[in-house]
C-alpha cells in the first residue's frame, strides 16, 4: 500500500457498502485526501487487521470496537473513537411480546422461549440478553434462547436476524423477541409487526453503537484530516446526502465511548470476547 | 408547540401528525408530544434519530411527554431543489426549451430534489417536438376512443362472394401490416422524448393505443370469415423498414403522420365508401377518425418546428429523396393491394364495373397526392418540391 493513503477497513455486510465507500473515497479525493478502503467479511478479521497495521482505520461495530480496546490495553497501545454517526447515540433495544399475551413483565419470561438475532449482535442478543440477567433470568437457565444466527461476523448489522425473530414471534413460535428500537419502528411500518400485534415489556439503557476506530500509531496527519471530512460533511451537498442516505445518518459526530459501558459489561458478563482477545494476545 | 396523539401510535401512522407539528411549529420551537400508545417513547425516539431531530424524554417513563426539536436535515434535503418549469403549458414560462436531464421522470412543475440523478432523454429540445396544440389534441383523442368490442357491428349478418371476401382480407392484411408500423414508430420515441414535453408524450402515447385498436379491428374483420390472413409482400416490409428505422424524429414524424398517414386517411375514407360490408365499412371510418388526429399532430408540430428552424424543410425533402432512392427497386404497392382495390371499387367482375373500379383507384391515387401536396404546401414548401415530394412518396402509401 502506497505509504501516503489512509486505509480503512470496512465489513460488507450489504452491496450497498461499496458504493458508500467509492463515494466516499471520491469525496476525500477532492479535497486532498489520499484514501483507500479494504472489505473483510466480518469484524474479527477487521480487528486483527487493524491490530497488525494493515489498516489505519476501522468503521467497527461496538462489539469490535470493545473487542480492539481490549486487545489494544494488553499491546500497550491506545484505541480512539474519532467519530460516529448522528444514529449511533442513545440506541435502546426492546424485549417484545405479542399482544394478548400473558407476559407483561420481565419476570414473566421465565421458562419462556425468547428469539434474538445473530449471537454477536449488540442490538439483538447481547444487551437484551444481559438486560435479563440483571432483572434475574439466566438465558438457558430460566428462558430458552431461540437464535437466529444470520450473517454470524457481522455483529447483527444485517437486519436478517431480527426481521426472523420478529416473524417467529408473530408465528407462535417463541414468547418474546428482541429487537433494536429501530428495527420495531421499521418492522410496524413495512407490516413485518402488524399495527398492535406486539407489545414492549422491556427497554434496556441507552448504547451507543459504530465508530470509526484508530490506534494511537496510526498516521496522525491522514486521520485529522479524515475526521475534519467527515464532520465537514452536509446533509446539503446532493453527492454527499446520497451516501449519508445510504449509511443512515444525517451528520457526522465526534466519536464517544461511553455509550459502550452497557455492552462492555454485557460480555464481561458472558465471557463473550476472553476467546478472542486471548487468541489475539499471544 | 403540545401535540397529544391519544392512542395513535407509530405503527398506524403517527409519524404524520409530529412531522405535521414539526413544520408548523416556528424556528427553534420545540414541541411536546404525549400519548397513550404504550411503546410511543421508543418509536419516537427511534425515529427522531432517523430523522435527524433532537429528542428528549421529560419526566418519568409513565407520565412522561417527549420533546422534539426540529434538526436541520428536512430542510437542508431541499436546500437546491429546483422548479421543473411549469405545470400549465399556457404559461410562457413553463415549458423550457431545453429541460434539465436531471428533472428525470418528475412532473412538469414539481420541485426536483438537487441530486437526482441525470436521464438521458434524446429528445429534449421543445423546438424537436413540442407543439402548442399537444394538450387539445391529447384531449380531444382520450374522448374519441371506442371499444372496438361495441363501435363495430360485429353480429350483423352478410355474406360476401368468395372472392371479395378474399379481396377484404388482403386489404386487410395489409392494413394490419400498415398499423403496426405506425405503432411501432410514435412507441419508439415515446421513450425519447423528455417528459417535461408531457403532452407530447400523452399525444404519441394514445396514437399508439388507436394503432393498437386498429390492428385489433382490422384483424378481426379479416378473421371473421376467414381462418388466415392474406399475402404480405417484400416490397410492403421493405417501405415500411425505411420508416420504422428512421432515428431521426422529425423525419420519421414527417414520413409517418404527414405522408404515410396522410394518404392512409384518403385510402381509408375510400374504402369506407366503396367496402362490400358494414363491418369493414364501419372498422375503416373508426380507424379514419383517430387518423385525423394524427395527421393534425404531425402537423402541428411540424409547423412549430419549421416556424423555429426553417432549414429543416431541406432536411424533410432530403429525406423524402433517399427514402425514394432506397426503395427504387421495390415493387411498391403489392399486386395483390391493388386488385383488391379495384375489386372493392367495381363491385362485380362484370368488365364495366372493373373498368370503373380501376378508374376510381387511378382518382383515388390522385386524391392522395392532391391531399399529401395540400399539406406540404401549409408546412411551406414550394410548390415544385410540394409537387416533388409527393410523387417521390412511396407507392405503398403509408
Amino acid at each position: 500500500m502506497s505509504q501516503n493513503t489512509l486505509v480503512l477497513g470496512a465489513v460488507a455486510y450489504d452491496p450497498k457498502v461499496v458504493t458508500i465507500w467509492n463515494g466516499f473515497q471520491s469525496y476525500f479525493d477532492q479535497r486532498g485526501l489520499r484514501f483507500d478502503y479494504v472489505l473483510y467479511t466480518n469484524y474479527e478479521r477487521q480487528v486483527e487487521a487493524l491490530v497488525a497495521g494493515q489498516i489505519h482505520v476501522a468503521w467497527n461495530s461496538p462489539l469490535a470496537w470493545l473487542q480492539t480496546e481490549r486487545i489494544a490495553a494488553k499491546l500497550a497501545l491506545r484505541a480512539q473513537a474519532i467519530c460516529m454517526r448522528d444514529t449511533d447515540r442513545d440506541l435502546v433495544s426492546v424485549i417484545v411480546t405479542r399482544e394478548g399475551s400473558p407476559i407483561r413483565s420481565v419476570s414473566d419470561l421465565k421458562g419462556r422461549r425468547i428469539a434474538v438475532g445473530a449471537k454477536d449482535s449488540p442490538q439483538a442478543t447481547l444487551i437484551p440478553i444481559y438486560y435479563l440477567t440483571q432483572h434475574g433470568l439466566e438465558p438457558n437457565r430460566d428462558f430458552e434462547v431461540l437464535p437466529f444466527d444470520l450473517l454470524v461476523g457481522k455483529h447483527g448489522d444485517h437486519i436478517g436476524g431480527e426481521r426472523d425473530a420478529a416473524r417467529a414471534l408473530i408465528r407462535g413460535e417463541c414468547d418474546a423477541a428482541c429487537l433494536i428500537d429501530g428495527n420495531l419502528l421499521q418492522f410496524a411500518q413495512e407490516g413485518t409487526l402488524p399495527a398492535g400485534s406486539v407489545r414492549t415489556i422491556a427497554t434496556t439503557p441507552l448504547y451507543d453503537h459504530c465508530n470509526f476506530t484508530v490506534l494511537d500509531r496510526a498516521m496522525v496527519a491522514s486521520v485529522a484530516l479524515f475526521r475534519e471530512l467527515l464532520l465537514g460533511m452536509s446533509y446539503e451537498d446532493p453527492d454527499v446526502r446520497r451516501l449519508l442516505d445510504l449509511e443512515g445518518l444525517k451528520r457526522w459526530l465526534p466519536g464517544r465511548t461511553d455509550g459502550y459501558k452497557l455492552l462492555s459489561n454485557a460480555v464481561d458478563h458472558f465471557g463473550y470476547l476472553d476467546d478472542f482477545v486471548h487468541a489475539m494476545r499471544t | 408547540m403540545y401535540l397529544d396523539l391519544g392512542d395513535l401510535g407509530f405503527d398506524r401512522g403517527g409519524a404524520l401528525l409530529v412531522k405535521r407539528a414539526l413544520r408548523l411549529a416556528g424556528p427553534a420551537e420545540a414541541i411536546n408530544v404525549t400519548g397513550r400508545s404504550p411503546d410511543l417513547a421508543v418509536h419516537l425516539r427511534a425515529w427522531c434519530r432517523t430523522e435527524g431531530n433532537d429528542f428528549q424524554w421529560v419526566g418519568d417513563s409513565a407520565n412522561g411527554y417527549a420533546q422534539i426539536l426540529k434538526g436541520p436535515a428536512a430542510d437542508q434535503r431541499w436546500s437546491g431543489a429546483e422548479r421543473a418549469g411549469g405545470a400549465d403549458p399556457r404559461e410562457c414560462t413553463a415549458v423550457l426549451d431545453h429541460p434539465s436531464q436531471r428533472w428525470g421522470l418528475a412532473g412538469r412543475g414539481a420541485l426536483v430534489e438537487a441530486g437526482s440523478p441525470e436521464f438521458h432523454f434524446s429528445l429534449d429540445r421543445k423546438m424537436e417536438v413540442w407543439s402548442d396544440d399537444a394538450t387539445r389534441m391529447y384531449a380531444q383523442a382520450a374522448a374519441a376512443q371506442w371499444d372496438p368490442t361495441k363501435a363495430v357491428p360485429w353480429d350483423i349478418e352478410f355474406d360476401l362472394p368468395d372472392e371479395v371476401e378474399d379481396a377484404v382480407v388482403q386489404i386487410m392484411t395489409y392494413l394490419v401490416e400498415n398499423e403496426t408500423a405506425a405503432l411501432v414508430v410514435p412507441s419508439r420515441f415515446v421513450a425519447q422524448i423528455h417528459p417535461h414535453f408531457r403532452e407530447v408524450m400523452q399525444v404519441l402515447a394514445i396514437q399508439a393505443a388507436d394503432e393498437a385498436r386498429h390492428i385489433e379491428v382490422f384483424t378481426r374483420r379479416a378473421l371473421l370469415k376467414r381462418k388466415e390472413l392474406g399475402l404480405s409482400t417484400t416490397g410492403g416490409q421493405a417501405s415500411l423498414q425505411t420508416l420504422v428505422e428512421e432515428p431521426n424524429f422529425a423525419i420519421a414524424s414527417f414520413l409517418l403522420s404527414v405522408l404515410g398517414e396522410g394518404t392512409f386517411l384518403t385510402l381509408l375514407w375510400f374504402l369506407e365508401r366503396v367496402a362490400p360490408d358494414p363491418v369493414t365499412s364501419a372498422v375503416c371510418r373508426l380507424a379514419a377518425q383517430d387518423e385525423a388526429r394524427h395527421v393534425a399532430f404531425g402537423m402541428s408540430h411540424l409547423r412549430e418546428h419549421i416556424q423555429c428552424d426553417p432549414s429543416i424543410r431541406e432536411t424533410l425533402l432530403n429525406a423524402v429523396r433517399r427514402r425514394h432512392d432506397a426503395l427504387r427497386h421495390t415493387a411498391g404497392l403489392n399486386a395483390e393491394v391493388f386488385d383488391a382495390l379495384v375489386l372493392l371499387a367495381a363491385g362485380s367482375w362484370e368488365c364495366a364495373d372493373i373498368g370503373r373500379g380501376h378508374g376510381a383507384v387511378s382518382d383515388l391515387n390522385q386524391e392522395m397526392h392532391i391531399s399529401r401536396k395540400k399539406r406540404l404546401l401549409k408546412l411551406g414548401f414550394s410548390d415544385a418540391d410540394a409537387e416533388e415530394m409527393s410523387f417521390l412518396h412511396t407507392r405503398n402509401f403509408m
